[in-house]
């Protein structure tokens, strides 16, 4: 396994005045599902883009496999994309869609029938060979372009937002056969998307975007569970913001004072200063408990439920709690709107699960 | 209500009358069995189609306008094929000035364009004949055909493009293998309408023919003999039903492939 198969190397990309992507730099392991995550307009499909040779960088290189490829024009780059609209050739029908980029490669014509009878079953869609791209459904395309490229066994797969066009159900599907496809096969994979459930349930890695930068690189879990900055915790799932002001440090733990709740002693990840201001807790709505009588958490604070909101599997509470000047979400699996009189609530949550983040 | 309908329905057949009875003319009067075109009709006769069949000269003016109408439709709709991807897929400096330099020719009267020819190519030291007019009608054909091409390039989802560049094509492999065949029903309307309109040109050829004629010159030519005017009746009409079969396949070849919801920008010319 290659830990430095894709290189970026400060990685700018200025379009006039707008840095679209502004010196960026990471790897991408061999055989490693990746993700490239943000808002609209963070970038990641520039980058994208960059990698497929549709635009070249400002500035910096990138390298596949040790070949520096930035000036190599996309026919040449050991790459192959899926469209995020599939772009499938609509004068072409299925099988020779997929032979398209065949032909360059020098194949006997015994071999290409076979890699195209070979990739119609790993994507399933054997027998749609004559027909148009008009008399496909939105995941019967998906799968022709996805066949489309990895009928030419590309270093690696490019992915732009692929999934979005789909309905909710068959995007489940999809992410799950995508995710055991580039298992089985092992290439590697650069997806691109928006959609954070998308990207945290899929990747080995996540790189989060944000106005041309990385935010965070990190494993899911780690995204999750510690994120490194306010716009990560906020784009990640979701979670409430309380003010605080750090205090004295003493190495690993960090006096802060939250809200009007007092002054806690919380675990200091990310070296914030003393004495700061600039500061900021996050808490997520599912680690803290809602419940009728006082608990023996780290903090438990009388609240008062202004609404709620019914999902299913869970139910949301918007509730005002002592001490906090605004409203917090707590989400809970326990209980429904029934079970609270008078609206009256304890909500409680443990040290452990706030973390602490710089403003900026 | 219904007056009101009424009214319209009057006002849309005078408009259509209008349109057309003039034009119906030329066919009714090619079959009538005299030499002045006026009422009560004399009889039916093919007389004059017969007529216009055996004229030497009528042939070899056809066979002038269908050789100038082919080389300015092709070389006018290159042009335009070259300018119009240019306009859609691009933004570039000059991009308005450049276009509106290529639509001069539609806006410019056409008896200034045929005297500037004119001058220009005497005094350079040519001789008039088919040469200029060919020129002359690729320039006034070129902003047409852009504009059909213009149409049909716009809604091209250019991402196809990208997947040929991807899938390892190099831009000219991508450009026979994607774009041209995409493009294809476009550029043949625009081929097909260049050509009528080349072939109906008179002011230009008028001024730069010389000695070759073309078919509506040769036509304006016979029109002062009376004798001579059944059978240039008889050729209108046949142009008539031509031109009128090019012009709706250009029509309709110019919405094929393309979307319903793209049918709008197809029309908006």
């Amino acid at each position: 396994m290659n830990n430095s198969f894709i290189q970026i190397n400060n990685i700018s990309k200025h379009f006039a005045d707008v840095k679209a992507v502004d010196d960026v730099s990471f790897e991408i392991k061999e055989g490693e599902f990746f993700s490239l995550l943000g808002p609209s307009g963070c970038g990641k499909t520039t980058l994208l883009r960059l990698l497929a040779g549709f635009e070249y960088p400002t500035s910096g290189n990138l390298l596949i496999d040790g070949i520096d490829i930035t000036a190599l024009p996309p026919d040449k780059r050991p790459t192959n994309m899926v469209f995020q609209n599939y772009a499938i050739f609509p004068h072409l029908n299925v099988e020779k869609n997929i032979q398209f980029g065949l032909r360059k490669l020098g194949l006997s014509s015994d071999e290409i029938e076979k890699r195209v009878k070979d990739v119609l079953s790993l994507v399933k869609l054997e027998g749609y060979e004559e027909r148009f791209s008009n008399q496909l459904s939105g995941g019967q395309r998906q799968r022709v372009a996805l066949a489309r490229a990895l009928v030419r066994q590309p270093k690696v797969l490019l992915l732009d937002e692929p999934l979005g066009a789909l309905d909710k159900k068959l995007r489940d599907e999809m992410q799950l056969e995508l995710r055991t496809l580039q298992k089985n096969i092992g290439i590697t994979f650069v997806f691109v998307t928006h959609d954070q459930q998308e990207a945290i349930s899929m990747s080995d890695r996540v790189a989060v975007m944000n106005n041309g930068k990385i935010q965070q690189l990190s494993a899911p879990n780690d995204l999750y569970k510690n994120p490194e900055n306010i716009f990560v915790s906020d784009f990640i799932g979701e979670t409430n913001f309380l003010k605080a002001e750090t205090k004295l440090s003493d190495g690993e733990f960090i006096s802060v004072s939250i809200e009007e709740l007092g002054e806690f002693k919380i675990k200091n990840n990310l070296n914030i200063s003393a004495n700061s201001t600039d500061v900021v807790c996050s808490v997520r709505p599912e680690s803290m408990m809602i419940s009728k009588v006082k608990s023996d958490w780290d903090i438990c604070l009388d609240a008062k439920i202004k609404q709620t909101s019914y999902l299913g599997e869970m139910t949301r509470f918007y509730v005002e709690a002592k001490g906090i000047d605004k409203i917090i979400t707590v989400s809970s699996q326990h209980f429904d709107n029934q079970s609270f009189e008078n609206n009256e609530c304890f909500i409680s949550m443990s040290l452990e699960d706030i973390s602490l983040l710089n403003k900026k | 209500m219904n007056e009101k309908n009424n009214t319209l329905l009057i006002y849309t057949l005078l408009y259509f009358g209008f349109l057309y009875v003039p034009v119906l003319f030329l066919p009714i009067f090619s079959f009538n069995d005299a030499n002045y075109m006026s009422f009560p009709l004399a009889g039916f006769t093919t007389e004059h189609y017969e007529e216009m069949w055996s004229k030497r000269n009528l042939h070899k003016a056809l066979w002038a306008s269908i050789k100038v109408g082919v080389v300015a439709s092709v070389v006018s709709t290159t042009i335009a094929l070259f300018a119009a991807k240019a306009f859609a897929r691009y933004k570039f400096r000059g991009q308005k000035i450049s276009y509106g330099a290529i639509m001069m020719p539609f806006l410019i009267p056409e008896i200034i364009l045929a005297v500037a020819i004119l001058i220009i190519w005497v005094n350079l030291g040519f001789k008039l004949g088919l040469v200029p007019v060919t020129i002359g009608h690729t320039l006034f054909c070129t902003p047409f055909a852009m504009l059909i091409l213009i149409a049909r390039i716009e809604g091209f989802d250019f991402s196809l493009e990208e997947a040929s560049r991807d899938l390892g094509e190099n831009a000219w492999g991508t450009f026979y293998r994607v774009s041209l065949p995409l493009y294809l029903p476009g550029i043949v309307a625009a081929l097909l309408l260049s050509f009528i309109i080349s072939f109906d040109e008179f002011i230009l050829a008028f001024f730069l023919t010389g000695s070759d004629a073309t078919l509506p010159m040769y036509m304006w030519g016979q029109m002062r003999f009376v004798q001579k005017l059944p059978h240039v009746l008889a050729l209108g009409a046949v142009i008539i039903v031509f031109t009128t079969l090019i012009v709706l396949l250009a029509f309709w070849l110019r919405n094929v492939g393309q979307g319903k919801g793209k049918k709008d920008i197809a029309i908006k010319i």
